[in-house]
């Protein structure tokens, strides 16, 4: 194809999102289109598998039956959201085995938040309600992205989140219904895991590099700053509901505005996780290929069972 | 050779009465396998009460870049509608 046509068939591309038209894979499609979809949709397939290590954490040391059952189904739909966005990522023409070997050897990308550590059970609390609440926050406007299959698998991930988001909140509330140790933890957790919550939704918008681009596929509906305050306006009244403080001392209701003024966020803290640096990195990614590698011969055992199955059933036929 | 899990497409029937639909694709060994497999991804909240797994390179799609020798030619055919004939207002029923 000559560049003229290239050009042409962007422009016909770019004037379909415009009007809303979904993109289909088979579709054509500019490359910068493709990779970047391909880059963001398996960074947050890789966020969701990733995101079940620190919540497994607590499994078998959950303080109920009920809360047991709750949180292992959570962290199954957790499974399932990686799995659909995995499959959506694939019909862009890339396989799974690279996917994973992106994300083992480093060089693919998942949420920084997921390196933090779940030291108590209130942590299960916490990342509920303000982790899974900035999940949805980011992934609402998402529905209506302009890649159909992407577009498809977050309506499907957003009916679950808002279980995973009560469960965590009902933790949090009756923990702090609870002793004085019992409500302790709760505010401790919201002490860790409020500023990582906030760092979730991106760097600022000063700072993001890919937010125009995105904003045009919708990617992208509103900027990490918007996101950020609609976040932080939306659970400080949630805190203060069930007596807990957020770790802010410039947390100022702002009439003027109609929003919350926050303090400074500690960006440096930020870039460390996201190179690598943050508390569990080495954990996390040690427990990922692990289970990768040690279930290899697994996978080759049902591959090899499914074959002779399939030649039996050949030779039967014959 | 190493082998990876071949690919199936997963279509699931939400109610008697409802043609299946396709809910999207997952990895597995073999049919049995896409069967269990497609019940916990894709029916984890009574989501369906008949499941279709077919491995998807049994599917042959239409080419987009073919799209308009496939569905154009339908477009010019306005007398497949009912809106083509003019029929006198005092007809009822029809
Ligand atoms: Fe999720
Ligand atoms: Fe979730």
């Amino acid at each position: 194809m000559s560049e003229k046509e290239i050009k042409n068939l962007e422009q016909i591309f770019e004037a379909r999102i415009a009007r809303d038209e979904k993109i289909e894979p088979k579709d054509w499609m500019p490359e910068k289109y493709r990779q970047t979809h391909i880059r963001q949709i398996s960074q947050h397939a890789h966020s969701e598998v990733v995101g079940m290590l620190p919540e497994g954490n607590w499994i078998t040391r959950a303080p109920s039956l009920r809360r047991k059952a709750a949180l292992l189904a959570k962290i199954q739909d957790e499974a399932g959201h990686g799995l659909y966005l995995y499959s959506a990522c694939e019909t862009l023409g890339i396989s799974r085995d690279e996917l994973y070997e992106q994300l083992h050897s480093g060089k693919a990308k998942y949420s920084s938040i997921f390196n933090y550590p779940t030291i108590t059970w209130a942590d299960m609390g916490a990342i509920g309600w303000l982790v899974d609440g900035a999940a949805i926050i980011n992934q609402v406007p998402l529905c209506n992205t302009s890649f159909g299959p992407y577009a498809r698998a977050m309506v499907r991930v957003c009916k679950e989140e808002s279980f995973h988001q009560r469960q965590g909140y009902e933790i949090m509330l009756t923990l702090c219904r609870g002793s004085e140790e019992q409500k302790a933890m709760a505010q401790d957790a919201l002490n860790r895991w409020w500023w990582p919550s906030l760092m979730m939704l991106g760097p600022t918008d000063a700072e993001s590099v890919h937010t125009e681009q995105s904003m045009k596929w919708k990617l992208k509906r509103k900027s990490n700053d918007e996101l950020r305050q609609q976040f932080i306006d939306q659970t400080v009244p949630q805190a203060e509901l069930i007596g807990l403080t957020i770790p802010d001392p410039d947390l100022k209701f702002n009439k003027e505005t109609g929003h919350y003024d926050f303090g400074e966020i500690d960006w440096d803290e930020f870039w460390q996780v996201v190179k690598g640096h943050g508390p569990c990195n080495k954990e996390r990614m040690s427990a990922r290929v692990n289970a990768w590698n040690n279930g290899e011969w697994v996978r080759d055992a049902a591959m090899a069972h499914a074959e002779k199955n399939e030649k039996r059933k050949v030779a039967k036929a014959s | 050779m190493k082998k990876n899990w071949p690919l199936w497409e997963i279509f699931v029937r939400s109610k008697n009465g409802l043609e299946h639909r396709h809910f999207g694709s997952l990895h597995a060994a073999d049919a049995e396998m896409a069967m269990e497999n497609a019940r916990d991804v894709y029916t984890r909240r009574n989501e369906g009460v008949s499941i279709w797994v077919v491995e998807s390179k049994y599917i042959t799609a239409s080419n987009p870049e073919h799209n308009g020798e496939m569905f154009e030619p339908a477009q010019d055919k306005v007398y497949r509608h009912p809106t083509f004939y003019d029929l006198p207002d005092e007809v009822k029923h029809m």
